[in-house]
């Protein structure tokens, strides 16, 4: 079998669409277990165990029962949106990570135990990444704006008041957020030169002195707080304070659409895990620089930044409303500024240094 | 090619949604007419060689101003437009349309179509044409015009405090 070049490419992406996907579905699961085994450690419990060795069947069993339980539309919904709110969130969630590049590229080998290949394949370079756009992240930006809209959606489409002061808090909330990480972002796009995550990758070469969190340490605090907060995980889990709003914008949801949802939110940290492995402690390149760059950096760094995830949750308690708002608009976006203002004068001037 | 069918799919679609916009008597279908319409125009920048707007379409109008609109709808509660029955405004309105649609054909059908010359429409050039003389003062002028409303706004807002 002949295939023109096109179609070539085309068989490539594809293949790599659905490793990514099934990837995410499996670490989604791996990572509703691991952050309940982890946070029952942090609080001194066990947490799920019985199932399978030291719990990991847990997801399956899960996945299981969710699947076997009754789908239920409310009376007072929506239907259509009711029904359209999480399949929305679970796209958005998909789409973004498309363009995170995680390892720079491959050169398939010949021959061998991969004598198995076509023999376009073999020798190949690929790309480890779906997409490598050249505004990859304004892409994010664009898509994560989008991302909004599955939980407002599904927080007014069931017909609760509860649903919907949680969807209205979220949509305030992300809103106020994602401008704070939009601008921790542009300290890191000013010294690479470039949107494309793969250039900014580059950028950091030649050791962990070099990452952008060193230089860009204001920039990553930024980040940091405001990646958690878009994520909606606590201490800014506000949209689901199951005090105040019983559970949120997923209240009326049950059964596979309540997995979406929370499957749309693992993705999510997940992305924005990656990216900030990306963007701020060089992606895939390693540490020192007698060690060979490789994907697996990139792996180690995007479930460190998984693992402080969970840590947080186990730590710190959740923030009041008003106290959110006012710390996303009145200190991290002006401290956002500052570091973009900072930062483009020394990219600016640095010319006449030398 | 697949170029000329993704634009043409897009085009459908903005038109179509846009349909949805007007035709809806749901405000928040309406609200999600608009943002489907925002997205393919999105879309068809990005088919022109420039994702760069077609990202900031996405970010500022689908996804930020939207969620301004949706925010004010829900709030409001609105569940359905009232329908009105015969009045002057609707007579005056439709009579507007038609001219506009006639005026429109006319232009669409005896305009000339230019040759395309080849732009180039990346977030470099693109800024560079931004941040250079003359659009540089529009676009300077048009961000403290955004900053006065905003100062505006707040102060209309809070004149209690």
């Amino acid at each position: 079998m002949t295939l023109s070049p096109v179609q070539q490419e085309l068989a490539i992406a594809v293949v790599k669409v659905l490793v990514l996907f099934n990837a995410l579905l499996g670490l989604f699961s791996v990572m509703t277990w691991a952050e309940r085994r982890l946070l029952a450690f942090m609080q001194f419990r066990l947490g799920p165990n019985r199932t399978g060795p030291v719990g990991i069947l847990q997801p399956v069993a899960d996945g299981i029962k969710l699947f076997f339980k009754e789908e239920l539309i409310p009376a007072g919904a929506n239907k259509w949106v009711f029904v359209a709110a999480p399949a929305l969130a679970i796209f958005t969630a998909f789409l973004s990570i498309a363009v995170v590049p995680y390892g720079g590229t491959v050169t398939l080998p010949r021959g061998g135990l991969f004598a198995f290949l076509p023999d376009w394949l073999e020798g190949r370079e690929i790309q480890l990444q779906i997409a490598d756009l050249d505004v990859g992240l304004l892409f994010i930006f664009a898509i994560s704006s989008l991302g909004v809209y599955g939980i407002v959606l599904a927080g007014w489409a069931a017909g609760n008041k509860y649903t919907l002061l949680g969807g209205l808090r979220s949509s305030a909330q992300m809103f106020s957020y994602e401008l704070a990480l939009g601008l921790s972002w542009v300290g890191v796009i000013l010294l690479a030169g470039s949107f494309r995550i793969g250039d900014i990758v580059s950028a950091q070469a030649g050791g962990f002195w070099h990452w952008n969190f060193v230089q860009q340490v204001v920039g990553f605090a930024v980040y940091l707080v405001a990646a958690t907060a878009e994520v909606n995980r606590t201490p800014f889990d506000l949209p689901e304070a199951e005090t105040e709003l019983v559970a949120g914008f997923h209240t009326e949801y049950s059964s596979m659409r309540f997995a979406l949802l929370q499957m749309a939110e693992y993705v999510n940290m997940i992305t924005v895990a990656a990216v900030g492995a990306n963007l701020f402690f060089g992606g895939w390149l390693s540490p020192v620089p007698f060690l060979p760059d490789s994907p697996l950096w990139f792996f180690a760094k995007m479930f460190a930044a998984l693992f402080f995830f969970i840590w947080l949750r186990g730590t710190l308690p959740r923030l009041r409303y008003d106290q959110l708002m006012a710390f996303g608009w009145k200190v991290l976006v002006p401290l956002a500024t500052l570091n973009i203002l900072v930062t483009a004068a020394v990219v600016a001037f640095r010319p006449f240094a030398r | 090619m697949i170029t000329v069918v993704l634009f043409y799919v897009f085009a459908a679609l903005a038109v179509a949604s846009a349909l949805v916009v007007v035709g809806q008597r749901n405000p928040v279908y309406s609200a999600f007419g608009l943002i489907v319409t925002l997205c393919s125009m999105a879309a068809i920048f990005g088919l022109l060689g420039s994702p760069f707007i077609a990202a900031l379409q996405v970010v500022v109008y689908a996804g930020a101003i939207m969620v301004l609109f949706l925010f004010v709808l829900m709030l409001l509660g609105v569940k359905s437009e009232d329908r009105t029955s015969g009045s002057t405004l609707k007579a005056v309105a439709t009579a507007l349309a038609l001219a506009l649609g006639l005026e429109m054909g006319v232009v669409l059908l005896g305009a000339v179509r230019p040759p395309t010359a080849p732009f180039d429409a990346s977030t470099r050039a693109v800024a560079q044409v931004l941040f250079s003389p003359p659009y540089l003062y529009a676009f300077e002028a048009t961000s403290i015009l955004i900053l006065a409303a905003l100062v505006g706004s707040i102060v209309l807002a809070r004149r209690d405090a």
